[in-house]
């Protein structure tokens, strides 16, 4: 029982290598999509479609990458650096706005005591059933004069349920009499929040923060509603255009797809332990 | 120094107007953005309203929900795109939380490198479904020089050729799940490993003393272990399946998806809303939306939560 595992059985050699070949097996099925998407934006675009041998890695370039930033560089199509910039500015605005109002108003509704926060939680709570595709159409009609702006494209996502509810959550949980000294030391409840709070709550700030970039750099919905003019379409909607085009270039969609997938990848790769405890935590939601 | 106040009656007053403050932004933004909206989309539900249309809207009743189920040419689709959610919720849920629980199982060892299966496996969430469709788009093109029309081809030894997988009534939604089952399992499978993990090893240790094969060690002491978990799981997923929209719009639009076999009601929506202006007839659909994802959502919150288990 020496070597038991956490699945709590004793495993030989034999074992661990059909563990390790089932596994292999899988992720390389798994990673296929992947690797063809890969591939296939440093091939001649002709080659993309081209069967099993587009797995074939024969004369690969960065070409189709230049390729897309020459085509995507006048004001009719717009540019690509555009897009970018675009959907880096919506997610810087979505995540920080939302990271300050959130978490601000989960301590206000969980440290604080007042009468009628029982009742504005509720509120709130009741406010996260609603996903935002049920909302999605009377903002459409109410906010119609103001298609093609940056502002309406990140307002609607900065106060966010779901946010409110990871921090309260997280906030519950920090004893009382951390806060109880602070105040004893003459601060107020905004600086013992900024203060003090904040600083010892990195966790929850890192996890709401990337399930938010995540969620706002693969917004699609609202876009969709909301965008037609090429200088403010954030970069997901601008790959539904960009791969409609006739005859499409294969070779520079992918490249176009990589490079919207790069950002959240890199994030991923370096904050994979938060993005995947936000992912968890998400799930309480539902 | 001023003579010291009772702190208490301070703080309380003080608490009253700061905890108000602090909150009003957040809760302004989500009246603003949810809370009215969504009465809204009901009132405008009981009123024949057209965006860009010079007459003025008037009151409806429930003739858009009455079209929406019973008029031939709008319950049409309608309903096929209410069926289509739910083909797509009773084959995905069971199929996705099946083999989240499969993978979750085979990366709960202690081996080395399981991080990198794990991240590699969780990795497709991080996609844009945009680009998760145009990825398939190409797996799945109608050309005989397809990935999957050219890997069938080799293993039947040249007798497969072309078929239109996105374009064929038959195999369209088929397709739309795949797709969406590769992106989506890897979110499922971290939930059910965080509930495998939270199951006691002496369990299994007890299971093995008493000579429980591998079978019987599933049978009852991991299943009744991430039951709740599970059934979680199973909820979520069939709530996610009725929102179903990015992968099927940008197909529909630019990859030869079969229109009427894979539209959804977020597609009607959004359709009928932007390319028809029926603002009415939309916000009628939302309201059923709406009701559906509630009562899933209210089951799941019922039924059972991740900690229980």
């Amino acid at each position: 029982m020496s070597t038991s595992t956490s699945a709590g059985l004793s495993r030989g050699p034999l074992r661990r290598f059909l563990d390790y070949a089932v596994l292999s097996v899988l992720a390389f099925v798994f990673a296929l999509p992947v690797i063809y998407l890969l591939l296939g934006s440093l091939k001649p675009s002709d080659e993309v479609l081209n069967g099993l041998s587009g797995f074939l890695p024969t004369h690969l370039s960065f070409d189709n990458y230049s390729a897309v930033l020459d085509s995507l560089n006048s004001d009719s199509t717009g540019y690509f650096w555009q897009f970018m910039g675009v959907s880096l500015l919506l997610a810087f605005v979505v995540v920080t706005g939302g990271l300050f109002i959130n978490s601000m108003a989960a301590y206000g509704l969980s440290r604080l005591k007042w009468r009628g926060r029982e009742a504005v939680f509720t509120l709130v709570l009741l406010l996260m059933l609603v996903p935002f595709e049920s909302v999605a159409v009377p903002l459409f009609y109410m906010f119609n004069d103001q298609r093609n702006t940056l502002l309406i494209q990140a307002l609607p996502f900065v106060a966010n349920a779901f946010s409110i509810y990871q921090f309260q959550t997280f906030f519950r949980s920090i004893p009382p009499s951390i806060e109880e000294a602070a105040r004893l030391d003459g601060a107020g409840p905004w600086r013992t929040f900024f203060a003090i709070i904040v600083p010892m709550s990195k966790p929850v700030f890192a996890s709401v923060a990337i399930l938010t970039f995540l969620t706002q750099w693969g917004s699609f919905l609202w876009p969709v509603l909301m965008v037609s003019d090429p200088s403010v379409r954030p970069l997901p909607l601008e790959m539904s255009v960009f791969q409609g085009q006739q005859p499409p270039d294969w070779g520079q969609i992918l490249a176009f797809g990589v490079l919207l997938v790069l950002p959240v990848l890199i994030v991923f790769a370096f904050f994979q332990r938060w993005f995947v405890q936000g992912v968890a935590s998400a799930a309480v939601k539902g | 120094m001023k003579a010291v106040k009772p702190a208490q009656s301070v703080r309380t007053n003080r608490d009253w107007l700061h905890g108000l403050l602090m909150s009003a932004p957040a809760v302004a933004g989500l009246i603003a953005f949810v809370g009215i909206p969504f009465c809204y989309a009901v009132v405008l539900s009981f009123y024949n309203v057209r965006l860009g249309s010079p007459l003025e809207p008037t009151f409806f009743g429930v003739e858009q929900y009455r079209r929406l189920f019973t008029d031939p040419d709008l319950s049409g689709p309608f309903l096929r795109a209410l069926l289509n959610n739910l083909t797509f919720a009773v084959v995905v849920v069971p199929l996705q939380t099946c083999l989240a629980l499969g993978l979750a199982i085979l990366l709960n060892r202690k081996l080395k490198a399981i991080g990198l299966f794990r991240s590699l496996f969780f990795m497709p969430v991080v996609f844009p479904m945009a680009l998760v469709a145009v990825i398939w788009r190409l797996i799945l093109a109608r050309s005989d020089q397809g990935m999957l029309n050219s890997a069938l081809d080799a293993v039947s030894f040249g007798n497969w050729g072309a078929f239109d997988w996105l374009g064929d009534g038959l195999t369209a939604m088929a397709s739309i799940i795949v797709l969406s089952v590769w992106q989506g399992v890897g979110f499922q499978m971290v939930i059910l490993l965080a509930g495998l993990q939270q199951i006691p090893t002496e369990l299994y240790e007890a299971a093995q003393l008493d000579r429980a094969s591998r079978w019987q060690q599933f049978r009852h002491v991991t299943l009744p272990g991430i039951r709740g978990t599970l059934v979680f799981v199973a909820l979520l997923t069939s709530v996610l399946s009725f929102r179903v929209f990015d992968q099927v719009y940008v197909l529909v639009k630019g990859g030869g998806l079969d229109e009427d076999a894979a539209r959804t009601v977020m597609y009607q929506a959004v359709t009928t809303a932007f390319d028809q202006n029926n603002i009415g007839q939309a916000s009628a659909i939302t309201v059923v939306f709406f009701l559906i994802v509630v009562v899933l959502t209210l089951i799941q919150r019922r039924v059972v939560r991740p900690d229980d288990s």
